[in-house]
């Protein structure tokens, strides 16, 4: 299903992140005419064309959706898609690292063991400019956020929060539990594109 | 330059801001009643992409240490050029600010948000392509305060300025025009009309990010979050409390509480210039 998000928007139900980031790789593979912003979310894909036709633009999204669901995932990588998987070298040293150990009833090597032992995929970025929500997080390390959230978390700071892991971007508040700090810089705005994680990208983090 | 000495309650530079980030985190940002900088703009002959000022109730005093044209758009302000040379200024016209002068703007007569382009643009160094201030992320230079130095951008190439006048507007009527949707079904049947039925009141902690409203609460069909989806601009967004939100320049990329309709493109600048205590009103009727 496709809905009218005012004049200019046209926000796609795909129904799941992977069907999300397909459509995505494949829109900007192919971008329709006029379109500003494609912005994937966890079931949705939003497309921003102000002064396009809506009509035509529907057409095409449902085509290219239509595309996407027909070629199913075993169509190999969407086109755009990082071949390798991005590596951030984790020193594990987090205020919450303990606490987490404590919570998941597991010891601290454990934790580390769990955050780096699965590839996780950057499902959308939100909350801050470059802050990604990496999707595919070990169950075992889903905990709440913290009942009071931080007044400032450094950049670099790795952490958890629900069935997600992040790392901080800039300085900012923040209610995630921190396991730890990378030193690779994710977002740089003199770079082009700022962010080091986009939408679908692979992370694997591991002991630095 | 053009030497801020007092900025009003609140001012930020501001051009068409950075669309196409929104998939990496980035609100879009850019003048708020963004059709009042095109005009500037336009009035002293710039590109549409230069940035002005964008002053919030007004209220500010600029000093020029270079001479420079200028115009002044959206909420009228009370505009005064103390210089040696007697000047003449007002809203919607070019007008020529001497080497030394300083310009004052009293408080709006209505509306929120005063724009100043000047000639050449204020050429401050733009991130990822823009050089607005973005109130949410905080990208963009600084909001202005006292003492802050604007650099003007070079003129030379531009085109002569062509526009005498643009007529003074009257106070727009204060309703909205939306387009139901994208999540109208989350509502209860009747909530649109329920929306549109009565005026809201527009609450003290509205800002760039967002117009907050204070009035009837649209039912709900469906309680919970969405999980989180791209927002547009001019989304009217209903958060748990009841009390519905529209999204301006500022607003995150992404949100998770349904959005009943989107305001019309052409009714976001009514939208940007609404002030706390203003009633508004909101219509799914497309003409007036």
């Amino acid at each position: 299903m496709i809905r009218v998000a005012g004049e200019a928007g046209l926000l796609v139900e795909t129904g799941s992140l992977a069907v999300s980031h397909r459509l995505d790789a494949a829109l900007r593979a192919s971008r329709p005419a006029g379109v500003v912003e494609i912005v994937p979310g966890p079931e949705t894909v939003l497309v921003v064309a102000p002064g396009a036709d809506q009509g035509l633009l529907r057409a095409r999204l449902d085509e290219v959706l239509g595309a996407v669901l027909e070629s199913g995932p075993e169509s190999g990588a969407p086109p755009g898609a990082e071949p390798e998987a991005v590596v951030i070298p984790v020193v594990y040293d987090g205020e919450d690292l303990d606490s987490v150990a404590e919570l998941a009833g597991i010891p601290v090597d454990e934790v580390i063991a769990r955050h780096t032992g699965r590839e996780l995929v950057v499902g959308w970025l939100g909350f801050a400019p470059g802050f990604a929500y990496l999707t595919g997080l070990d169950p075992v390390l889903h905990l709440p956020r913290l009942a009071t959230p931080r007044t400032s978390v450094p950049a670099g700071s790795v952490a958890i929060a629900g069935p997600y892991s992040a790392i901080y971007p800039t300085a900012s508040p923040g209610g995630w539990r921190l396991l730890g700090r990378t030193s690779t810089r994710i977002w740089d705005v003199d770079a082009d594109p700022p962010s080091l994680l986009r939408p679908g990208t692979r992370v694997r983090f591991e002991p630095a | 330059m053009i030497e801020i000495l007092a900025p009003g309650p609140y001012a930020t530079v501001q051009d068409l801001g950075r669309p196409g980030y929104a998939h990496l985190g980035v609100p879009c940002s850019g003048a708020a009643d963004e059709a009042s900088l095109r005009l500037a703009n336009r009035l002293v002959g710039n590109a549409k992409e230069a940035a002005g000022i964008e002053l919030t109730y007004g209220r500010a005093r600029l000093a020029f240490h270079a001479g420079a044209w200028v115009a002044v758009t959206g909420a009228p302000c009370p505009l005064t050029v103390r210089s040696a040379l007697p000047v003449g200024a007002g809203m919607g016209v070019p007008f020529w600010v001497p080497a030394g002068a300083e310009v004052r703007f009293g408080a709006p007569a209505w509306g929120l948000r005063t724009y100043l382009a000047v000639r050449g643009g204020i050429a401050v160094e733009p991130v990822l392509g823009s050089r607005s201030t973005d109130s949410l992320s905080g990208l963009g230079p600084a909001p202005l305060r006292q003492g802050s130095m604007l650099p003007v951008g070079d003129s030379g190439s531009l085109v002569e300025i062509s526009v005498d006048l643009a007529p003074a507007g009257k106070p727009p009527p204060a309703v909205l025009r939306i387009v139901p949707g994208p999540r109208d079904d989350w509502f209860a049947p009747g909530a649109l009309a329920e929306l549109c039925a009565e005026p809201y009141e527009v609450s003290q902690d509205s800002n760039r990010v967002g117009v907050r409203l204070r009035g009837r609460e649209p039912a709900r069909a469906r309680e919970g979050e969405l999980p989180s989806e791209g927002m547009v601009t001019g989304a009217v967004q209903v958060p748990p409390s009841g009390q519905p939100i529209i999204f301006l320049a500022d607003h995150p990329p992404t949100g998770g509480y349904p959005v009943i309709g989107v305001v019309r493109a052409a009714d976001l600048p009514i939208a940007a210039q609404l002030r706390p205590g203003d009633r508004v009103r909101f219509t799914v009727r497309p003409g007036r």
